[in-house]
């Protein structure tokens, strides 16, 4: 195999598996977090405009974590940077 | 594959080049611009009022109740900043619509600009408010011991701020072209209403933590 193959398999494996674990906690976190505020809503439905917001700041504080993960494996397999280093 | 309309230039010289987002940035600047302008001409009081001007005080409504429930006490000072982040992001997040058409949003440097902005504002307002000595005190709350973790907050919300717009706007765009390659007939224009909600819903995410983040050098503690 030579450095061409390798950083290809090596990106590939590790864009994919960035996505998987990128994608998985988030989730669980988001669902966790949602969860939480339809009770707290179903309880208190006069409250139910700042739980809304709230959620909204802390689902998209959670998400980025996702979308880093997300640009990462973008960057690994669109433009792989140490790829372009060996084509030249 | 293109991954941000910063590789698509009409005219460079030197360091200085003029790119899609570029342009298509001036082209939302201009349509926010003279449609504002169009609707303010005559604005009225009376029970007959023409119809955008409905729409604008609805908008303007809106916005400046949601920063109220914020914490800002005073909207009118904050809107025209707000107000134009959340328009101008979700003007630029709306015209998906139109074919052709890539949003300034899915490429970095717009974003990063946007955010960079959003960074500046924060001591702008907070030096206004508290004066210059009340708002370095600031970062020494609530001990001197946490300067350097808001020294380092306030550079990795702002990176934060950036890469959060940019990754779903341009991930919602790839969805979409890869989507045309694999199944071209339907399923790319519900990916891309679903990408219309996640347009609108980041433009008022983007607008809601400047506020949050404006809100939060403003307040004064009562410590």
């Amino acid at each position: 195999m030579d450095d061409l193959t390798l950083i290809a398999v090596v990106s590939i494996i590790t864009a994919g598996f960035t996505t998987a674990v990128g994608t998985m906690f988030p989730a669980i976190g988001e669902g966790r977090a949602l969860s939480k505020a339809l009770s707290s809503i179903a309880q208190q439905p006069d409250s139910s405009a700042t739980i809304t917001r709230t959620l909204f700041v802390g689902l998209a504080m959670i998400e980025s974590t996702a979308i880093y993960c997300f640009v990462l494996s973008m960057i690994l397999v669109f433009a792989n940077p140490f790829w372009n280093h060996f084509i030249q | 594959m293109k991954l941000s309309p910063d590789e698509i230039i009409f005219w460079e010289y030197g360091f200085i080049n003029i790119n899609l987002t570029i342009v298509t940035t001036w082209a939302l600047m201009l349509i926010l611009v003279i449609s504002s302008r169009l609707i303010t001409r005559n604005l009225k009081v009376e029970i007959h009022i023409s119809r955008w001007q409905v729409i604008l005080e609805i908008i303007v409504i809106m916005i400046s109740n949601q920063i109220k429930e914020i914490g800002l006490e005073k909207p009118e000072k904050y809107i025209g900043f707000i107000g134009t982040l959340f328009l101008f992001i979700g003007l630029a997040n709306l015209f998906v619509i139109f074919p052709w058409y890539q949003p300034p949003t899915s490429s970095l440097s717009a974003t990063a600009a946007l955010a960079i902005s959003v960074f500046l504002s924060v001591p702008y307002f907070g030096i206004g408010k508290k004066g210059f000595g009340g708002y370095l005190k600031s970062y020494l709350k609530p001990t001197f011991i946490m300067l350097p973790f808001n020294l380092i907050s306030e550079v990795s919300r702002t990176l934060a701020l950036a890469i959060r717009l940019f990754g779903n706007i341009m991930s919602g765009g790839m969805i979409v072209a890869i989507l045309l390659s694999i199944a071209p007939f339907i399923f790319p224009v519900i990916m891309n209403v679903l990408g219309l909600l996640t347009g609108m819903i980041q433009a008022y995410i983007f607008s809601i933590l400047a506020t949050v983040y404006i809100a939060g050098a403003v307040k004064i503690k009562a410590i």
